[in-house]
């Protein structure tokens, strides 16, 4: 757990660093914020479904910004070795950053408590689906991160590393989508690996054992793939 | 303890699936106490051979042990100590050093009582109190290798492992570093790769040359070069007044030699052989009272050969040329 700390902490620290942190994270206040006041300003209307109804879209293109340097650039900089040769198991290392990156997230989701507080300032806010809402896209975001993660530890190019976590983030998100379209015995299994369904069951401010049980697994799977790729250097 | 066996390498083998092994077989001891210089040219398997011993690559066959924990199936053991400088030193460019080997002291569990005491040590050893708050990307390449060092030895390991610690530094640079592996050469062992041969001979207690995969020597430098086993060479310098007598004839007939040739020195008067001996023996004596009973002969010179180090190492991973020439560029990095 020591040196699990010690890789998050390294590794959430190393975002403030870099550019690509500040970046993302101002675009995503600056897009999300500018979503939810229109709703607020034109439409007159103080809720938090706008915000809600677009955050899964938002965090699948932006965590893989968030991410894609994890595990790719250590490889690209030759800092895996090191790492990995010192006295620490891959799946510390895996947990470490993974951790850190659920940390940087909860940061944004943080900053975006504005929303709903100004929406409680205005008018009633529904508190039970917002602390709900709130619980769900951590779960979401961290899933998103775990994919991200996993993606990272299958090359030494960042971009290519982003790419592959946005292409499974779209799948995921879009599967659900398109379920009215799909034949309808594979309707209720596009609904159940969709992330974007399963947040919605949460943000009605039900938040489902399943529901819960699915992103961890989701979260633990990419882990485990992550952890296997890097371990897979002692069998080729 | 100077017997105790702190890295035992057994018919390692490693096939990075090329059908050629990158490692063929290799197995040698190194004790406590011992620094071992690891020679071969680019590409003979120095690099892959080390990554083996730090658990980052699994052998393909044979197995190996540091202080007695098997790298592969008792890693995190022998990873404990061992400190590991890879070829190329990889380091966190965005982290300023002192926060860096904080980091590494938060891996390697150094306990936050002797921490700060341990780190001064270390900061001083490899010559970096004034660097501490620079970025690691900011620094020269000569203060990278010491950030890589420092962490390194921070924990005090047992076995440090360094693959090429002085390319790429300063003859001023190279001889500190030298020095820091002499002094933790003491007490612990050391192994570490280079191709700067005169560094073997003033750092190392003894050297492995492997080439191609394969070992082709291990013996200390004195052993290598001749100094006490094998056959012995004297260069024998005549003056020839006359020729009446033919001093190669001479030099043949003595007791234990076992070759002789005229090495040109573009002389009229003076004449230069390399005379040959049967190990352990010196023909210098005798060479000598024979050369001096000839009227018309002048011994000038009579002095034996060392091989230089340089040399042995051309002479033992040359035969293998034509293979390892093909990748002379060989990219060591990472996967
Ligand atoms: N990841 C890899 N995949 C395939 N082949 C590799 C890999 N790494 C090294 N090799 C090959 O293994 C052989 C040994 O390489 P290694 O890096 O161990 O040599 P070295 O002795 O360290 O050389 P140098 O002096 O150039 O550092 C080379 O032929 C190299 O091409
Ligand atoms: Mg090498």
């Amino acid at each position: 757990m020591q040196n699990v700390m010690a890789i998050c902490k390294r590794e959430f620290s190393s975002y403030f660093n870099s550019p690509i942190a500040y970046l993302v994270v101002t675009v995503y206040l600056v897009l999300s914020g500018a979503l939810f006041f229109s709703t607020l300003f034109i439409e007159g209307q103080a809720d938090m479904r706008q915000f809600f109804g677009l955050a899964p879209l938002l965090f699948f293109i932006i965590t893989p910004f968030l991410t894609m340097r994890l595990l790719a650039e250590e490889r690209a900089q030759g800092t895996l070795e090191l790492l990995l040769t010192m006295p620490i198991t891959d799946w510390e290392v895996v947990l470490g950053k993974f951790l850190a990156s659920v940390g940087l997230v909860s940061v944004l989701l943080f900053l975006t408590l504005a929303f709903p507080i100004s929406v409680a300032e205005i008018g009633p806010l529904d508190k039970g689906a917002t602390v709900a809402a709130y619980i769900g896209m951590l779960l979401m975001c961290a899933t998103y991160a775990a994919i991200g993660l996993m993606s990272s530890s299958f090359t030494k190019n960042q971009i290519v590393a982003a790419l592959i976590a946005l292409f499974i983030g779209f799948g995921l998100f879009i599967i659900g989508q398109m379920v009215q379209l799909m034949p309808s015995w594979l309707a209720p299994f596009c609904n159940a690996i969709s992330i974007h369904t399963r947040f919605q069951n949460i943000a009605r401010g039900v938040i489902d054992t399943r529901d819960v049980v699915y992103y961890l697994s989701m979260i633990f799977g990419c882990l485990l793939v992550a952890q296997t790729t890097l371990e897979s250097r002692r069998w080729r | 303890m100077t017997d105790n066996v702190m890295i035992r390498v057994e018919h390692l083998l490693k096939d990075y699936g090329t059908g050629r092994p990158a490692v063929n077989d290799i197995s040698f001891d190194v004790r406590a106490g011992e620094v071992l210089g690891f020679l071969g040219p680019n590409g003979a398997g120095k690099t892959t051979t080390m990554k083996i011993l730090t658990s980052f690559l699994a052998p393909t066959a044979g197995r190996a042990e540091v202080a007695g924990y098997d790298v592969y199936s008792q890693s995190l053991e022998a990873r404990r100590r061992i400190g590991y400088l890879p070829e190329d030193t990889p380091l966190y460019h965005d982290m300023t050093v002192l926060e860096y080997l904080h980091f590494v002291a938060d891996v390697r569990g150094l306990p936050k009582s002797s921490r700060n005491a341990r780190m001064k040590r270390v900061v001083e050893q490899v010559g970096i109190p004034d660097r501490l708050g620079m970025l690691i990307g900011e620094l020269s390449k000569g203060y990278r290798q010491r950030v890589g060092l420092a962490q390194a030895i921070l924990h005090e390991p047992e076995v440090l492992i360094l693959d090429e610690p002085t390319s790429g530094l300063d003859p001023n640079q190279i001889a500190e570093i030298r020095q820091v592996i002499k002094e933790i050469g003491r007490e612990k062992t050391v192994i570490f790769s280079t191709h700067i041969l005169g560094e073997v001979q003033a750092t190392c207690s003894r050297v492995i040359i492997i080439s191609d995969g394969k070992l082709v020597a291990d013996g200390t430098p004195d052993e290598l070069t001749g100094r006490k086993t094998g056959t012995n060479t004297v260069l024998v310098e005549v003056a020839v007044a006359s020729n009446k007598h033919d001093p190669l004839e001479l030099i043949r007939r003595v007791d234990g030699v076992l070759a002789a040739e005229l090495v040109p020195v573009g002389s009229a008067t003076a004449r230069m052989y390399r005379v040959t001996a049967e190990g352990g023996q010196d023909p210098r004596g005798d060479i000598a009272r024979v050369i001096a009973t000839v009227d018309g002969l002048d011994l000038l010179q009579l002095t034996p050969e060392r091989a230089s180090l340089e040399a042995v190492f051309r002479r033992l991973t040359t035969t293998s040329t034509a293979s390892s020439d093909q990748a002379p560029l060989a990219a060591a990095g990472g996967m």
